[in-house]
Parts: C-alpha cells; structure tokens; sequence
C-alpha cells in the first residue's frame, strides 16, 4: 500500500467563505493505493488480447470514462481495484474473494463498504489498498449509502457501477433492513456479502449466517450446548423473494464461477446480489493453507449450494458429481471439533448437518453428471491451493 | 412576492429552489408535508431530482451520506424518532465532512408517544458535529434553507435547519419566496472537491488509530469554530442576493439598553416579539433570538447581553437531571465575564403545550427576585401529579 502523508492536511488559517471551495484531502479519506504509481509505470501487458478481454468491464463506454482510466484499462491485463499489501491474515478468504470480485468488476466502479474486516485492513490511515472510489460510512448501512450514490450518479449522468459489500453480520443481520430497502427500490447496484459465517472482526461472534452446531465465542460448545443452537439463515431466498433480476451465491473455491457472476451482476441494470462464501482460518480453525480446501469441501458436501436465480427462479446449480460427506468438511476446522467427540448429541448433530446438505442437493437438484467444475479460467491457480493433490 | 403558504410547503419550494440531486426521506408526523410537497414538485415535473423513498431514516441519511460523498446535492428532512434512528449517520456525515442539508421539524422525543412539538430531537444531536440553525417564522425556514446548502457546501458540514412542528410546519403565513434566477446566483452547482471519482480514486472513512483521531477531532472542532464567520458572510451575502437577512448568529428585537433579556430559539421568538410588540413587558426587554446554536456563538452572545442584568433563557427541551441544555451552555459561555447577568432557565411548551403571548410579563414577574432561578419547568401543573412526583 501506498502511505500518503501529504493527505493528512492542516488546517487553512482563514475561514473558507466561499461556496464550493477546493478542498484537498480530509483526515479519514486515503488516497488510493497504486493508482498513481501504477498509472506512471505500467506493467507490461503480457498479451494485448487478454488486456482487451480481461481488463475491460462489460457494458461501459470507455470513451466516456477519460483518457486515464481508459488508459490505465488497457494497460492492464487484470485491472486490481484492490491492492495487495493490506493487513488480512493468511489465508484469508475474504481478501482473496474481494481480490476476485474487484478483478472481474474492473475500474469504472465505485464501493460502499460497511464496517467489519474488509473494511479495517484495507484501509488503516493514511494507507488504503483501494485502487477505486471507496467509503465506509457505519456497519448497517452500505446498502443505503450504495443507493444513494447510485442515485447522485444518475442524477448527474454517470454510469459508473456501484457495489457495496459487506460481510455476513452487516448483511444477514444489522444491515438487512437497508439492503431489503435497495433491492426493493431497483437500484442499480450489485451487493457482494462476503459470508464468513461468524463477526470475525468483533472475535467470532455468532451471527444468523453461522450454520447449526458451529461453536463460536458466542454459541460456545459445553455440557449444556453443542454450539449454535440456530440454523443458517437462508438469505439468498430471502434475496430471491424480491424477484431481483439476478441472487447468486458462489465461492472463493471456484475463481473462474466467481468471476463470471460478477461480471454478469455488473452487466444488468438494476439491483443484484452476490452470496460469496469465504472461509476465515481464525474464526474456523484451520491452517490458513486449507482456506480453498475448506471453501471447496462446502461445496461439494451440499451445505454450500452454488447457485444463481434470476427473477426468483433457479437459474443455474454448480453441479456436485459425488457428493463428499458432511464429515470430511467438518473435521479439518476447530469451530466443529466438539462433533467429533465420543457422544451420542455429537453424533447426532452430524446427521442433523449430513440432513441439511443432503435437503440442500435434492431441493437445489445439485447431483449432475457433468465433470466437476474444476473448470476453464484460473482453475490452476484454484489447484494449487486445493483440494486436488 | 408574499403568497400564503404552508411552511411545509414553502420549505418543500425553498428546496426545489436549490436543485437538489438527490432527495431521500421517510415519513414522520410533523415532517411528513414537507416531503408530500417534494414528491408532488417531482411528479408534476417541477423539481429534477432523484427521489429516494426509503425505509428508514436510518436509511433516508444513509442515502443523503452517500448522494453526497459521490458529488450530488442532497437532502431530507426528518422529526423526533426519526431524528433519533438517524443519529448514528448524522455523526457519521459530520465525521466524514460530507456537505448536505436536513429540516428538522421539530418534535419531542418519546415515550411517552406524543407527536407535538418540542426540541428535545434536535438538541439530542446537538454533539453530532453537524451546524444548527433554529428559525422563528417560516420566511426564515425558507431563507435559511436556501442558506444552508452554501454554508454545507462550504464549510463541508451537514447542516440542519430546525424548524418547530406544527407551529411552523404546518402554519399558513405570507412567505416570499425568491426567483430561481436570484438562487441560482447566490447558490452555484454543488461541486465537492473530494467526490468519488474513479478517475482520481480516494477511499473515504479509513480507520484512525489513536495516532490521528484526536487530530481529526480537532479539525472537526477547528471547521465548527470557524464557520461562526463563515454563516454570517453568507447571510450578508443573501442579503444582498435576495433581499432580506435570516438573523446571522443571533438577532436581537427590542430596546438596546434593557436590563432584561430573553433568549430563546425557534417559534418562542415570534411568540415573544409578538408580546412585546403588544406592550405586555412592563419594562423594557429585548429578545436574544439564538439563530446558530451549533457552533455555538460565544462571541455574539456576549456582545448582546452587554448591560444585561437579568437574562432568562427559554427552551423546549431540557436534560433531564441536569437542567437546561441551552441555560447550561449560556451560563458556560458567560462564566469567565466580569458582570455577567443573572441568569434564570426555564423550560416551555414541552411536548406542544401551548406558549402564549403572555408567557413573556409572566417570566419578567417570575424573576423579579434577587436570586436567579437555576432551573425548573416553568409551564408544569404540579396539582396534576401525585404529590410524590411534585
């Protein structure tokens, strides 16, 4: 990350008393990451097809977007809205599919992140990894502020996409009444919940994405308990009930999906949402070397159905060709070791979670005959990290 | 030209006026007209802006928040709970130096559930970091309104222009409201320097460790004291745009040289001026209008209270086991004077009980001893209670 101290201004010794007047750099706003330095040395393209193919976000008129940007575009094979340098932890899923989300959106957007870990190591003043217009404004509202910039960008005849993220607390939970207000109003914004099942930025508190019988500081395994007592909320339903044009969840596990469904969200007009699932090494428990692994196992056990519907239709299921048992997934994180314990209510609560994937595959009809995804672009680098040994 | 208008209407106009971008709000009694007449502007194609109707105040300012920060003009005007739900964001825009414009249709704050008028909302936020400009009549909401969006815009604060519900909002009174052509010149495009621009990327809102928030606080304190100027160029500049001045800082109505003074903010103000210009002070008095209550105007208050002996501050809200909000801060602004004024507090009209005319040779009698009042509600019928509570 770039440190900019120049943006930490002192205070102009005579009272602004003129309307609109030039201001530089407030404290709390950071200049962007590399933008600059990036700009004044390009990279050099390794191939001008794939700049053209990968760099360019569909549905944007680059003419209208000014030289620099248009420049700065075409230059790059891979346009990184965030930066590397920031402070997640190893194996972070979040960073790596927030990484994924911005590649596939390219440079003509702008983010309203709500509070939590993407927002706090991204940006620790005066540094920011955030190579595009980014805010963080409170931990429930990133959906409202997102509106309402959609809305000044219309109002002043722009057609800069807007995005908000948020993780699995601000969205299930404190800041689900904001996002259901966007979704019903259509704005024109594409919502990426990073879901990491827990408030991992606050120590691994409970949220209503935790799944069932997950321990965390707040649903705690002991004699009484065997962790969360609640299912998972099932939120991209609930998404789907606002007949959206386009819910989807996908994975970190699966690049080339995730891409491709940012990229889809980011061609319509109109309000989207994306469900990412993001493995967290700390609040899980597992060495931060198995974050694709674990990601993948989700998958592919059924407990994280792949999905997209559009209008409030299944449009679309990453298909599981052999389903892997619900075990094999829980016993590499520490957060279902209580499971795993010589007792009848462990026992039984594996089946409990075996039963919620085994509804998920026959309700999602997730058992296909097709190859498994492991697909197409960026499935090397999904391998290497990965379950295939 | 004056015309009979409703003060939410003429509001509503004020804020067509200043072409907002960006419009978002959520209904609440008293406030509710003011955005009834919005909505009506826009769908009879009068008023160019984006309607947001959203779900929540909470939401509304969340909106306005980000409208703001990505370059547009924005606005919404709220009431009470709403005041309240929306509290965390006010901080927020403040923090964040985002420029926009809120009425506050003032409201007391529940429970108990009433929906009349007191200031116990606006007061609530009065920490916020936001400027308070607190009107006596409607032709100073629709001034000040217009007002507000320059001194946002060029303080990079969020200004909230405090207008007392029912009393004013829905109040019909001849208001002039100036020409398009004279607001457009007073008031230029909204152009933020700091909008998000993919084309010169910055991040907003970063986390400040102990290292630099105290230094970041201190700007905000620095940009609040240093808008005290900035609000009175401006009304001086409207003025001479428009005609007509909204009040600076304070304004004060009656003889200069009397030793009695009233401040108040809001519609207690014409109520006041109203009895004495009806003759009803026995002596003479003058009415200390407290116009900007945030920043606090230190310096102008203690030019008006010059050769005061007794100053009663009146107020619709108070702090409970405390006191008076605005007694309380008075009495801190004046404690360093050599002679300073009694100085006797009282609360009104809380919750829309009535304030009438002869409230002001009732509060002259009330503070004729030599021992001021430090606090009390002036309008409360103790017979009505159990003797426990009196």
């Amino acid at each position: 990350m770039a440190k900019t101290p120049e943006t930490a201004k002192k205070a102009p010794s005579k009272a602004a008393s003129k309307p609109a007047k030039a201001k530089t750099a407030k404290a709390g706003d950071a200049k962007s990451g590399g933008a600059k330095g990036k700009s004044a040395a390009p990279a050099e393209t390794p191939s001008r097809k794939v700049a053209a193919g990968v760099g360019t976000a569909p549905g944007v008129d680059a003419q209208a977007l000014g030289g620099e940007l248009a420049e700065l575009r075409r230059r790059q094979p891979r346009f990184r809205g965030l930066e590397a340098g920031h402070r997640a932890c190893q194996g972070c899923g979040e960073a790596l599919g927030a990484r994924l989300v911005m590649e596939a959106a390219g440079p003509d957007v702008m983010v309203a992140n709500a509070t939590g870990c993407l927002e706090v190591f991204t940006t620790p003043w005066p540094q920011s990894a955030w190579r595009v217009p980014w805010i963080h404004s409170l931990f429930e509202n990133a959906a409202a502020v997102a509106s309402g910039m959609e809305a000044a960008l219309k109002a002043r005849g722009h057609r800069t996409k807007v995005m908000a993220f948020g993780g699995d607390g601000s969205t299930f939970d404190i800041g689900f009444q904001a996002l259901s207000g966007m979704l019903e109003r259509t704005h024109n914004v594409l919502y990426v919940c990073f879901d990491n099942e827990a408030y991992m930025n606050t120590g691994i508190q409970r949220s209503s994405s935790t799944p069932h019988a997950a321990a965390t500081t707040t649903s705690p395994a002991g004699s009484q308990r065997m962790g969360k007592r609640h299912l998972k909320k099932d939120l991209l339903q609930i998404i789907a009930a606002h007949h959206v044009p386009y819910a989807a969840s996908a994975s970190v596990a699966y690049a080339a999906d995730l891409r491709r469904k940012v990229r889809r969200a980011i061609e319509i007009e109109g309000p989207t949402f994306l469900l990412l699932h993001v493995p967290c090494p700390l609040g899980w428990g597992h060495d931060g070397a198995k974050t694709i692994e674990i990601a993948r196992l989700a998958v592919q056990t059924g407990l994280f159905p792949v999905v997209e519907l559009e209008r409030n239709e299944l449009a679309g299921v990453m298909p599981i060709r052999q389903p892997r048992p619900v075990s094999d997934y829980l016993k590499l994180q520490n957060r279902f070791r209580h499971l795993f314990g010589n007792d009848h209510r462990a026992r039984q609560e594996r089946e409990h979670l075996q039963a919620l994937a085994d509804h998920n595959i026959a309700t999602y009809h997730l058992l296909g005959e097709e190859p498994d995804p492991l697909d197409t672009e960026g499935a090397d680098t999904v391998r290497r990290g990965g379950l295939i040994a | 030209m004056l015309k009979a208008l409703e003060g939410s209407q003429a509001l509503a106009r004020a804020v067509a006026l200043c072409r907002p971008g960006v419009v978002a709000a959520y209904p609440i009694t008293p406030q509710t007209h003011i955005v009834e007449n919005i909505s009506k502007l826009v769908a009879d194609g009068e008023m160019g802006c984006e309607l947001v109707s959203v779900e929540s105040e909470f939401s509304a300012a969340s909106v306005v928040l980000g409208a703001a920060a990505a370059g547009a003009r924005a606005y919404t005007a709220s009431s009470s709970q709403g005041i309240m739900l929306m509290s965390e964001v006010l901080y927020n825009m403040a923090g964040l130096r985002i420029p926009a414009v809120i009425t506050c249709a003032n409201r007391s704050v529940g429970a108990p559930l009433n929906i009349w008028n007191d200031q116990a909302d606006s007061m609530a936020i009065r920490d916020s970091g936001c400027i308070q400009l607190y009107c006596a009549d409607n032709q100073e909401g629709v001034d000040s309104t217009i007002q507000a969006f320059r001194i946002a815009e060029a303080t990079e604060l969020p200004v909230m222009v405090c207008v007392d519900g029912f009393v004013l909002t829905h109040t019909l009174e001849p208001i002039d409201l100036p020409s398009q052509t004279k607001v457009d010149r007073f008031l230029p495009e909204f152009d933020f320097a700091r909008r998000l621009d993919p084309k010169a990327p910055k991040s907003f809102g970063t986390l400040v460790d102990p290292g630099w928030f105290t230094e970041v606080r201190h700007s905000h304190h620095r940009a609040m004291q240093k808008a005290l100027p900035v609000i009175e160029e401006i009304d001086a500049a409207y003025e001479k745009a428009i005609g007509r001045a909204a009040g600076g800082l304070l304004k004060t109505h009656g003889p200069k040289g009397a030793k009695t003074a009233v401040l108040a903010l809001g519609s207690v103000v014409s109520t006041l001026r109203q009895g004495l210009n009806d003759g009803l002070a026995k002596t003479p008095v003058k009415i200390i209008q407290l116009r900007c209550f945030r920043p606090f105007p230190t310096e102008a208050l203690i030019e008006a209270v010059d050769g005061v002996d007794d100053l009663i501050v009146l107020e619709r809200a108070f702090s409970p086991g405390l006191g008076g909000i605005v007694g309380t801060e008075v009495t801190a602004a004046l404690a360093h004077l050599k002679k300073r004024p009694r100085i006797h507090n009282f609360a009104v009209g809380l919750g829309g009980r009535d304030v009438p005319v002869e409230l002001l040779p009732e509060l002259i009698a009330a503070t004729r001893g030599t021992t001021p009042e430090p606090f009390r509600i002036f309008d409360v019928e103790l017979d009505k209670l159990p003797a426990e509570d009196r």
